[in-house]
């Protein structure tokens, strides 16, 4: 039997039976992946897109209904658009930049993001998460139609799992009763409460945040602006604080906090959040859509990756909501380990490559872990000093524009750099700090299209205002991009340089860079790359 | 910046202690703490660097 544990907004892939089976014997795959949330279906299509065959194994056969994930940032649309899932993303999500805080009832500032010029994508949308999976198990249909090798197993649970010499073998559920299936690499993607972490005994530590936050998603035809709004103290919510954002389908988050020592079923009834929202909306007509109750908490596992099993996602590291780090960054785990794992399966690299997994990927969810508490610890004072100065930025920030930066009401997520990384290779004296080797490829305005279209998927050699020739090392070619030295581009890659030889990753990754082509010197800095 | 300044640097240091008092004159306890966590907020800004920051809340602490 495989439990319904949470209703569905759309079955994707409803279960059915496979021969395998039946199969005397359990039935080897190179790769399988737990958990068909965003992260899981994102892995299958990076893996699938680089021809690893690979199958997604998940108990239920759709995506959950409720409310998660409504921002996902740039760097999410970035990889989104290299599988090739993007488009429908950004028709369909909502683009503000715009942002309200109020104390009370009064305004005390507004900002206007103002995204900087030169990127195809926008610093983020606004999207229910259920639609962000849709369309990506939209496109690994549309890409299994030509034959990429990707299965998806609805109502598939894992039950049991043995970790062996050369593979990991595995007991599923389903409705038709058990089956056993062996694959070579395992990834775990099976969210907050991982069932695999969990079978392996593996702990998941950090720090519980005792507040509660009631989600009202509410329907409304209004002429609201698209704006977010943030309210500390407001008279709605006494002594709490209240968040407004605009999704599509007319739809609007509401998140109130609640505090701690709340009665949990009370909340969640009419009588309880209606007044509040007629209050906050001002006599605007509006319908409930979803309303839940959700507590949080900071946690990490010690290893993303333990021998042929890696963690991705929510099974690796949760985060508060504040500053939409959760499903952004378990974006950028898969497209750090896809192309790692990969390059090993094929051959071209060694397996101390696949722990650079865990080095970069855990420096990453740090980075998130530490900001989104630092939201948090803003939003909730814990001590009574920690009150008094968050009420004295407040205080002053009407007075003076200076305090406006420590007001923390959510930052943006923006992707970290893998400083130190043990991929990085070579930097060279006076190009531009935002482009260090560790860096996301800085988007930009390119002849025919974007930089971030024109990479991607492969090594690539970016040759700013000079010559360079496409270099090869183990088998991993890195063709040349030939960009011509514009205002955006001499600001986001020279610098005072002249010219400028950028190597990068299938992840977008600034590998190394150099103000000179040296053939050598780039098939070193590949193989360092791959080494791990 | 080389630093957390060692060297006297109020000009009519008395002056200066008579508003700092006459500014809490007729403040409660927990507006006085209130007024001082503002001052603090508004001298963090002015100073800007970090490192001489990070040396006054040491010497601060270490004092107490
Ligand atoms: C209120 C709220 C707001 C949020 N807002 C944002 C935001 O704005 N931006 C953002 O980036 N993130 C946000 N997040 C976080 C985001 O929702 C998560 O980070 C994201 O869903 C993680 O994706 P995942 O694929 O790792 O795990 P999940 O989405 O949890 O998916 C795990 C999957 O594994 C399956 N599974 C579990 N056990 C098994 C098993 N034994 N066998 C087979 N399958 C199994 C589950 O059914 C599920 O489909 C928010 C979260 C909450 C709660």
């Amino acid at each position: 039997m495989v439990d319904v544990r949470y209703q569905t907004e759309f079955t994707l892939y409803p279960y059915q039976k496979v021969t395998e089976q039946d199969a005397p014997a359990p039935v080897r795959h190179p790769v399988a992946i737990i958990g068909g949330g965003p992260v899981g279906m994102g892995m299958a299509l990076d893996l699938g897109l680089k021809n690893i065959p690979c199958v997604v194994l998940d108990d239920h056969d759709g995506v959950g209904t409720g409310s998660r994930a409504i921002c996902f940032a740039k760097r999410t649309l970035e990889i989104c658009d290299r599988l090739g899932a993007c488009d429908p993303m950004v028709d369909k999500g909502v683009i503000w930049s715009v942002g309200k805080v109020f104390r009370e009832n009064r305004q005390i500032y507004e900002f206007n993001l103002l995204p900087e010029d030169g990127h195809k994508h926008p610093a983020f949308i606004n999207l229910q998460q259920p639609y962000f999976e849709k369309y990506l198990v939209e496109r690994i249909h549309e890409v299994q139609a030509r034959g990429t090798p990707i299965e998806i197993r609805g109502r598939n649970r894992v039950q049991a799992l043995e970790i062996r010499d050369d593979h990991a073998a595995l007991a599923i559920d389903t409705p038709d009763g058990p089956y056993e299936m062996e694959a070579d690499w395992l990834i775990a993607c099976d969210g907050a409460r991982s069932a695999i972490r969990g079978l392996m005994g593996l702990s998941f530590e950090g720090r519980v945040f005792e507040d509660n936050f009631l989600i009202c998603d509410v329907r409304m035809k209004a002429d609201f602006p698209t704006e977010r709004r943030f309210w500390f103290n407001p008279p709605f919510n006494p002594g709490q604080s209240v968040l407004l954002h605009k999704q599509p389908d007319d739809i609007w988050r509401i998140d109130f906090q609640l505090g701690r020592d709340i009665d949990r079923q009370a909340v969640v009834r009419p009588g309880f959040y209606e007044p509040r929202v007629n209050a906050m909306l001002e006599g605007v007509k509006w319908t409930p859509e979803w309303v839940s109750v959700y507590t949080f908490q900071c946690a990490s596992m010690e290893k993303y990756r333990h021998g042929r099993v890696f963690f991705a996602g929510d099974s690796a590291h949760q985060v508060s909501p504040f500053g939409a780090r959760g499903c952004n960054g378990g974006m950028q785990d898969v497209d750090n380990l896809a192309w790692k794992l990969a390059l090993v399966i094929e051959g071209k690299a060694g397996d101390a490559l696949l722990d650079s997994y865990h080095t970069e990927r855990k420096h990453g969810a740090e980075e998130n872990i530490m900001n989104s508490s630092r939201t948090t610890d803003f939003m909730t004072p814990r001590t009574g000093i920690a009150k008094l100065f968050r009420e004295s930025v407040l205080d002053l920030v009407e007075h003076t524009p200076a305090m406006r930066p420590l007001v923390n009401s959510g930052r943006l997520s923006v992707p970290c750099t893998y400083d130190g990384s043990p991929l990085n290779g070579p930097d060279a004296p006076g190009l531009p700090r935002r482009t260090r080797p560790g860096s996301t490829l800085a988007d930009a305005p390119v002849e025919g299209g974007w930089l971030i279209d024109r990479t991607g998927g492969t090594f690539r050699l970016l040759a700013i205002g000079c010559a360079a020739e496409t270099v090869e090392a183990n088998g991993i070619t890195a063709r040349v991009l030939d960009v011509a030295a514009t205002d955006v581009i001499r600001s986001r890659y020279l610098g005072r340089a002249r010219q400028a030889i950028y190597l990068i990753r299938p992840d977008q990754i600034i590998a190394a860079r150099w103000t000179g082509f040296d053939a050598d010197a780039v098939a070193s800095a590949i193989k360092h790359a791959t080494a791990g | 910046m080389t630093g957390l300044s060692d060297t006297p640097n109020i000009a009519d240091a008395d002056g200066f202690y008579q508003e700092l008092l006459s500014a809490h004159e007729n403040l409660s306890e927990a507006e006085s703490h209130a007024l001082n966590a503002r001052l603090v907020l508004v001298l963090c800004n002015h100073v800007g660097d970090r490192k001489v920051i990070r040396e006054a809340l040491e010497l601060a602490k270490r004092a107490g």
